[in-house]
């Protein structure tokens, strides 16, 4: 792999440089996960600890580190209040097969630094993805940690929450109904 | 960047075209933008622009004066100390709504003030119809109380009518 990174001392692992806006690979559409080999291990291992040396990151995508593979990290156990959710999640080849409802949150980015904005998200989803050998795994989730996981998958389709930021007014006026989203896939 | 930033305001009756005229007449004065925010409030355009660059607020002036008069708007350009990437995360939402009469805005940022609550953003809405106006108030803001503290020191509000939501903002980062 030819990703820029910070080996950590003895450990094996490395802090992978984070894209960030405006660089236009954070807007490619990442390739299904074929090979669930050491190299793929390597890379999650990598990926979540980039992951855990961003400031307060909950998730990641791979093609944050410029790895335009579809894999995502999750991890809802450890906010302030303490929400509903699935621990630690490697989620690889993720796919949203239900929506369910839809409210506005306020969501960051590593790849884009010093902004926040208003996303309107779906409130239950149900996902389908491997674990990260490669068995299949399903998940109902709810709130935040839904939240979570379309902010990852919006990244692994080129998407950025700056792309479906909205107005702070719109709060008062919850009308936009939740659209499955995402750059085509080609 | 710049830090050498002027705050420029615009009132004046809505239009459409006037954001484009007036960053177009700074665009061909050499002016960036930093931070701005339109709204529209009871029918008028409002704007404030954080804008720097080498023009004088009179060339300002001169170049902005066609679309100024044609709307018959008013102009303002204040020299502010005033920085990019400062921006603060708001982590409590404050919700208001009720029968509207004198005082509830008062009374709200009062009542957060005494709490050290840091209001971010603050706006305010009369919904309902003119004989029955309804006033909304959505307030975000850093509260360094919790949740039910920020909720008890708005308890007061609460008994008087005015129906009070607190909520935390837990910004996903990812």
């Amino acid at each position: 792999m030819s990703l820029q990174s910070t080996p950590i001392s003895g450990s094996g692992v490395a802090v992978l440089e984070i894209l960030q806006l405006p660089d236009p690979r954070l807007k490619q559409v990442s390739e299904p996960v074929a090979a669930f080999d050491d190299a793929l291990q390597r890379f999650i291992d990598d990926l979540e600890e980039t992951r855990c040396n961003g400031p307060a990151a909950v998730g990641i995508a791979a093609p944050q580190v410029g790895m335009f593979k579809r894999v995502v990290i999750i991890d809802c156990s450890n906010t302030r209040k303490p929400v509903p959710n699935h621990g630690h999640l490697i989620l690889v080849n993720p796919e949203i097969t239900h929506w369910e409802g839809f409210e506005p949150g306020r969501e960051g980015c590593l790849s884009v630094p010093d902004y926040t904005g208003n996303v309107i998200r779906a409130t239950r989803i149900r996902l389908s993805a491997q674990n990260r050998e490669g068995a299949a795994v399903e998940y109902d989730m709810q709130g935040y940690e839904a939240r979570a996981a379309q902010h990852e998958i919006d990244h692994l389709d080129g998407m950025l929450f700056v792309d479906r930021v909205v107005s702070r007014r719109t709060d008062l006026f919850r009308r936009k109904v939740y659209q499955k989203g995402g750059a085509k896939k080609t | 960047m710049s830090d050498d930033w002027r705050m420029l305001t615009l009132i004046g009756k809505d239009a459409p075209g006037i954001v484009a005229g007036v960053t177009t007449a700074l665009a061909g004065s050499g002016v960036i933008l930093g931070e701005t925010s339109m709204l529209r409030l009871g029918g008028n355009f409002t704007v404030m622009m954080m804008i720097a660059g080498d023009a004088s607020d009179e060339d300002l002036r001169r170049m902005l004066k066609p679309v100024v008069s044609t709307h018959a708007m008013r102009l303002h350009i204040d020299p502010i100390d005033a920085h990019l990437h400062q921006h603060l995360v708001p982590n409590v939402q404050v919700t208001v709504s009720g029968a509207d009469r004198v005082g509830i805005v008062a009374q709200v940022t009062s009542a957060l003030a005494e709490g050290g609550f840091n209001i971010l953003d603050l706006d305010s809405d009369v919904a309902g119809s003119e004989d029955k106006p309804v006033y909304i108030l959505l307030i975000s803001g850093i509260a360094s109380e919790s949740v039910e503290e920020v909720e008890e020191r708005l308890d007061s509000l609460r008994r008087s009518g005015v129906s009070v939501n607190v909520s935390a903002i837990d910004t996903y980062i990812g």
